[in-house]
């Protein structure tokens, strides 16, 4: 009875010594792990911006994000915009006349509020809320005018996916990741202006 | 620009070098729009000021590491409710609260499962800085479970919440299917790190069924694939933890070197045999016969086969894994896009695909995907094999522990498999002796 005892303990012994051992491995194993990883983190956030300089504006942004509407908007860098008269963000082309009727509008949710400024300026602002980002006014902008609009992902919408649904089918991997503390990527010479 | 400063100024004042450089931006600022622009900015005559572009602020961090903090409490006190408190219901409530806060509310993102995606690329790819936030999910869980067992899967992962809740009417599965599914979780973990040390994007968030569901979303695959995994639960517990949870890998084996881990029983285990159909996960091992089934001799035999076997297996395995390897790296977007595009050239046709067509419109060029193409498929290479050998190891070293015998006089917890969801506790007729000795 003693002997079976002793070797049951002896048992015992040599699994708890394999179990420690094995918890040492492990242990050892994640420190590294964890060592290598913080020792290239930082601790702000990462979130997800497109490059407007790369955005060939082609409208899946609009479609593939996980909400919807999309959490990527059009923004206007109004310090680069002409203030056409005849803007071909705003207007289809060829324009049928240069009114603000739906038809000859290119927005498709009319989110872009046309207000005459001057003879013969005038401002075109985008309501946030209307834009569902499909890009059709950047598109135009950039195609015969100054590129004043533009894309972004909106930070107070983006739920910061682990990875972004739309860069995984963005055609011109506009997407990356930023530090959280400037989440936007906003066009030269918009940031200049300040 | 300071290089040019520089070199006129060798070994001039920093401060002169920096007061020229700011004199030439302010000139560069000041100085009217770049020519580039179609429509020059006019020059307006009445009061208009140019608005600024506003873009609405991001969401402080700060709720990141509150994330972190909420993390810590939950894990801490299911612990507690595991181990002192032996307390199903507790767990239970503790459950139902992170399924609303870190599912619904917090929308699943970013959780543990998928930080091992993360951690994968911030090893692998040097642009990419992990937030500390990020290694704070992966690691705490993992920290808790080698301390109490598996905690976080008990009441604070909100998948497992989630198919706890659908667990109605769960049936025991034969050992032989689930122990083949158990090792389903290998093969998803090591492929999804493939695909991510590839760059070939983060397959544990693309699949993830239940996401969907905790934001209401739109991808209606992923909504089907998430409902039925939920049907399935009814029956089968804890279908995705099971047989599908990546992170469960790294749990399971932390949990069986948990230092203190739950018990079924308070005190000594009678063998009642009771506890056994409480467990919906199949973790509960029951006593053996005293005797060993087969004599020593033959075991060890068999063992020393099985020993040999694992260096053929994990070779045949690696060799295996990197002929897929090649294959696999075809799911990868630029090796796709390339491939389409090389046919759309040598057929010399107009009608490009969707993909083609646009980046033939973007700035990229042929030459820069073909160079990328090749190192990903150079990667996918070295990764199937390493991922063939990995997945062959486990399989060998599944079939050892199989036929390994062990004597067990009491009913016992698989550490491994255990969720901790304390559903056990209470079946065990000790337990309610020791409440009832309790409460007197
Ligand atoms: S998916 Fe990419 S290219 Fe397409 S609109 Fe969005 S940023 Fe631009
Ligand atoms: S055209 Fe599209 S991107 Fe531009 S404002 Fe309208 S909805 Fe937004
Ligand atoms: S990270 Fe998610 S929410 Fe944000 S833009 Fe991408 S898909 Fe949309
Ligand atoms: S096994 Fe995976 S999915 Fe299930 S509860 Fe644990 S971490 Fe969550």
């Amino acid at each position: 009875m003693a002997e079976a005892d002793k070797e049951k303990n002896n048992n015992l012994s040599r699994r708890d010594f394999l179990r420690y051992g094995f918890r040492a491995i492990i242990g050892l194993g994640a420190l590294s792990v964890a060592g290598h990883t913080l020792f290239s983190s930082k601790s702000h956030d990462m979130v997800w911006q497109l490059d407007p300089d790369k955005c060939i504006q082609c409208g899946r942004c609009a479609t593939r994000c996980v909400l919807s509407p999309s959490a990527v908007k059009c923004v206007h860098a109004f310090a680069i915009c002409g203030y056409c008269d005849l803007c071909s963000g705003y207007f289809r082309q060829p324009p049928f006349a240069l009114d603000t009727a739906a038809e000859n509008r290119l927005c498709p949710t009319s989110a872009i509020k046309r207000t005459y400024v001057e003879d013969p300026y005038y401002e075109y602002t985008i309501d946030q809320s209307l834009c569902i980002g499909c890009g059709k006014c950047v598109k135009g902008c950039g195609s015969f005018g100054n590129g004043s609009l533009f894309l972004q992902v909106m930070h107070d919408r983006c739920v910061n996916c682990n990875e972004c649904s739309i860069a995984v089918t963005c055609p011109a991997k506009a997407y990356t990741r930023v530090p959280a503390h400037s989440p936007y990527l906003l066009k030269k010479a918009a940031e200049g202006s300040g | 620009m300071r290089n040019f400063v520089t070199c006129f100024f060798p070994r001039g004042s920093k401060l002169l070098t920096i007061v020229l450089i700011m004199i030439l931006f302010g000139v560069i600022s000041a100085a009217p729009l770049p020519a580039e622009y179609r429509f020059p900015r006019p020059e307006f005559k009445s009061e208009y000021e140019i608005p600024k572009t506003e873009v609405p602020a991001a969401t402080p961090s700060i709720y990141e590491y509150l994330d972190l903090f909420v993390l810590v409490v939950l894990l801490s006190i299911v612990s507690y409710l595991v181990l002192k408190r032996r307390s199903r219901l507790g767990i239970f409530i503790i459950s139902i609260f992170s399924l609303i806060y870190l599912g619904f509310l917090r929308r699943g993102c970013i959780c543990p499962i998928g930080s091992i995606q993360n951690v994968t690329l911030a090893i692998f790819d040097s642009g990419y800085i992990i937030p500390l936030t990020v290694i704070g999910f992966f690691l705490l869980p993992l920290i808790y479970t080698l301390l109490f067992g598996r905690s976080f899967c008990a009441g604070v992962c909100p998948f497992g919440a989630l198919q706890d809740l659908v667990i109605l009417r769960p049936v025991k599965l034969p050992a032989w299917l689930s122990q083949t599914l158990g090792l389903f979780p290998y093969v998803y973990l090591g492929t999804a790190v493939l695909f991510t040390a590839t760059g070939s994007g983060f397959l544990i968030c693309r699949f993830d069924p239940f996401v969907e569901i905790f934001r209401f979303g739109s991808r209606v695959e992923m909504l089907i694939f998430g409902g039925i995994l939920l049907i399935i639960g009814i029956f089968i517990a804890r279908p995705y933890c099971r047989f599908l949870c990546p992170y469960s890998v790294l749990l399971r084996l932390f949990s069986r070197f948990a230092i203190w881990h739950g018990t079924i029983t308070p005190a000594e285990c009678v063998n009642c045999k009771l506890c056994h159909d409480s467990c919906p996960v199949d973790a509960i091992l029951p006593s053996t016969p005293q005797a060993e089934p087969e004599s020593r001799s033959r075991g060890v035999k068999r063992l020393m086969l099985l020993l040999i076997l694992i260096p053929l297996l994990t070779g045949g395995g690696a060799v295996l894994g990197s002929q897929l390897g090649h294959v696999m790296s075809y799911l990868n977007s630029d090796v796709r896009l390339q491939t389409q595009i090389n046919r759309e050239n040598t057929t010399g046709t107009e009608n490009y695909s969707e993909d083609s067509s646009f980046f033939r419109e973007s700035r990229q060029t042929e030459e820069q995907l073909a160079e990328q193409v090749a190192t990903t498929k150079a990667d996918f290479y070295t990764g199937g094999f390493l991922l063939g050998g990995f997945i062959a190891l486990v399989f060998a070293l599944k079939l050892i522990s199989l036929s390994l015998w062990r004597k067990r006089d009491e009913y016992e917890i698989d550490k491994a498999q255990c969720v901790s969801c304390g559903r056990c506790f209470e079946y065990c007729p000790v337990e309610a002796q020791h409440k009832r000795a309790k409460d007197d």
